[in-house]
């Protein structure tokens, strides 16, 4: 146990450590797509993280989590392209509103249980991205170009790749740092008691729906600054954004990753990013390799990456 | 007058085409406990196996059994190699590896039959216009599809009912673990219903075909809204997802031809052409929320099939 905690450990620190340094490289050796590349990973490996949150600690299977990167990259477009384009707005407006449609949608999904919870989250998703397709002053199907990225006065330069992959960087450690302090205090405690037994949790007399909104509202609202660094990094926002194959491709780098494990989700979507990446230059048809790698990894290798690696107690 | 009556005709055709697609969902859902994503995809290559069989025979009905026999060895197929590893595994293994089947699916059907869509032509027979009422003519494929659909929700029905075959499958989805405990070949059970799944899939995808294109994808848009009826219905429960299917393909037909109209009286011209698609895409989903805030086990809840 003791080895193979520290196989997952190196891992990790390994990552970390070529997360951090990697522009270093990019610059030195003029490769800027990798830099692209890495920017969008570590966009998406934040999304996931914040579906692991309800997902991998509180049991609370969410399909439609690609609403949030919609409903995030939306507030950031409508607002540039009504002329506000100060980040300082844009972004507390980005996390309000995800986190008013998170409230409003759990409080009415966490009345279900199951594959019913899992398509009423799927169903919302869904009115989201319809909704946007019939906003036709932002570019309804056809999605809203940004012009501008957020500005946030002389602070930062989100036009510098290199200062916004650090800014990503930075949203995606700091996510995890949060989530790890959530997880590991007496509120995550009961959230995972919930997921073991909530009956029990029910018995003990814990207001079991209060504690499990709290939790979907945060995790949405982690994946609405997802969804705002999204929207700036592709300077472009579309309904494709919350389509629900996205949603399943967010569930599959969480899985991959291995649920319920801090540094899972970040790993899986690295792995299923640069595999698509990878594929893709091999092959037009990726996706016929990809398919079956994913039934295969599901058929033999039960807990994802997280738990190839050896699986601890706890995140 | 003319207008409601196609429409109304349209909305039952549509749904119990969604009847079709969802009733092998709900028996896999219902029984197996089993999250098929690929459904959709089995419906696509329902459809494409018809496109090709058609052209290859030269008869339409003849390819389309084809095409039926072939979703049913695919399916059959698909099971026997990979899903029954996964049936006691949770939901979202499930989702994980039939997801992985659409992207294969997908490409699969990129790599065989190219990215551009396929068209799958009428026999003359079917083309002409079949006077229902007095001065109202409908097209006889969609009436077609209307009869043929009815046949197999009856032959379903019956098969379900009345038969042992069916009396099991009952029993399996109302206690899985009994029926094997009382000496039933579960395994044969389960490829023998999944096999039923994607024989039913690949009807409604054939049968689909010459109205829309035979495309790529054309499995995931449809298979949402299967979900959504399996899930307004009552997961496991065939008498559920027909009466969500027909609501369902009503709402969204109708939605369609007339919320336009409709919105025009209240809003302006312009604000109304654009918020009236998107409204009425929405329609389905919205009443899928109101169903399972009021019932949160659907209309139907299963052990009631």
């Amino acid at each position: 146990m003791k080895a193979s905690l520290n196989a997952r450990t190196i891992i990790v620190a390994l990552v970390v450590a070529g997360l951090l340094l990697l522009p270093v490289y990019t610059t030195l050796s003029g490769n800027m797509f990798g830099l692209t590349l890495f920017t969008r990973i570590i966009i998406y490996a934040l999304a996931a993280a914040s579906l692991n949150l309800i997902m991998g600690y509180g049991g609370m299977m969410s399909f439609g989590h690609a609403a949030y990167l919609g409903i995030g990259g939306y507030a950031v477009g409508i607002l540039a392209h009504e002329g506000i384009g100060s980040g300082f707005i844009q972004w507390p407006v980005a996390l309000a509103a995800s986190a008013l449609f998170a409230l409003v949608i759990g409080a009415l999904s966490l009345r279900t249980r199951g594959v019913y919870f899992i398509m009423i989250t799927l169903a919302f998703a869904q009115m989201a991205y319809y909704v946007a397709s019939g906003l036709a002053r932002y570019g309804g199907d056809d999605g809203l170009t940004i012009y501008k990225r957020s500005d946030f006065g002389g602070l930062i330069d989100l036009s510098n790749r290199v200062q916004f992959y650090y800014l990503c960087l930075f949203c995606l450690f700091g996510g995890i740092y949060l989530i790890w302090r959530i997880v590991n205090s007496r509120f995550g405690m009961v959230v995972q008691g919930l997921r073991s037994n909530e009956r029990r949790m029910q018995a003990i007399g814990f207001p079991v729906n209060r504690y499990k909104l709290v939790c979907f509202v945060i995790s949405g609202t982690i994946c609405g600054l997802a969804g705002a660094l999204l929207a700036n990094n592709t300077d472009f926002v579309s309904p494709a954004a919350m389509y629900w194959t996205r949603s399943g491709d967010l569930m599959v780098m969480v899985i991959l990753g291995g649920m319920g494990s801090l540094f899972g989700p970040v790993l899986g979507t690295i792995a299923f990013l640069l595999l698509e990446e990878a594929l893709s230059q091999f092959t037009e048809y990726w996706a016929l390799i990809m398919g079956p790698l994913l039934l295969l990894i599901v058929l033999f290798a039960r807990g994802g990456i997280d738990g190839m690696l050896g699986r601890a107690r706890r995140g | 007058m003319l207008l409601v009556v196609e429409q109304f005709l349209n909305g039952l055709q549509f749904g119990l085409l969604l009847f079709l697609l969802a009733a092998g969902l709900t028996l896999v859902f219902g029984i197996m406990d089993f999250v098929n994503l690929a459904h959709g995809s089995l419906y696509m290559m329902g459809a494409y196996f018809a496109a090709t069989f058609v052209a290859w025979t030269g008869n339409f009905v003849l390819g389309c059994v084809l095409a039926l026999g072939a979703t049913l060895l695919l399916g059959i197929l698909l099971e026997f190699v990979a899903l029954r590893h996964l049936y006691n595994r949770d939901h979202l293994d499930h989702v994980l590896a039939t997801f992985g089947l659409i992207l294969f699916f997908n490409d699969a059907v990129r790599l065989i039959w190219g990215p551009a869509g396929l068209a799958l032509p009428l026999p003359p027979w079917l083309t002409v216009p079949f006077q229902i009422m007095p001065g109202v003519y409908y097209p006889a494929y969609r009436l077609a599809i209307i009869v043929v659909a009815l046949l197999v929700a009856l032959l379903l029905y019956l098969v379900v009912m009345r038969t042992r075959i069916g009396m099991l499958i009952r029993a399996g989805a109302s206690n899985r673990e009994m029926i094997g405990a009382l000496g039933i070949n579960i395994k044969l059970l389960y490829t023998l219903v999944f096999g039923l799944g994607a024989a039913l899939a690949g009807l409604a995808g054939l049968m689909q075909a010459p109205i829309l294109t035979v495309q790529i994808g054309m499995g995931e848009n449809i298979l949402i809204l299967a979900f959504v009826i399996i899930v307004i219905g009552g997961i496991g429960s065939i008498r559920g997802a027909f009466l969500a299917a027909i609501f369902v393909g009503m709402i969204d037909t109708l939605g369609r031809a007339f919320l336009p109209d409709l919105l025009r009286q209240v809003l302006s011209s312009a604000a109304a052409s654009t918020a009236a698609p998107a409204l009425s895409s929405m329609l389905i989903y919205l009443l899928m929320a109101i169903v399972l805030v009021v019932r949160p086990e659907g209309l139907f809840p299963a052990g009631r099939p």
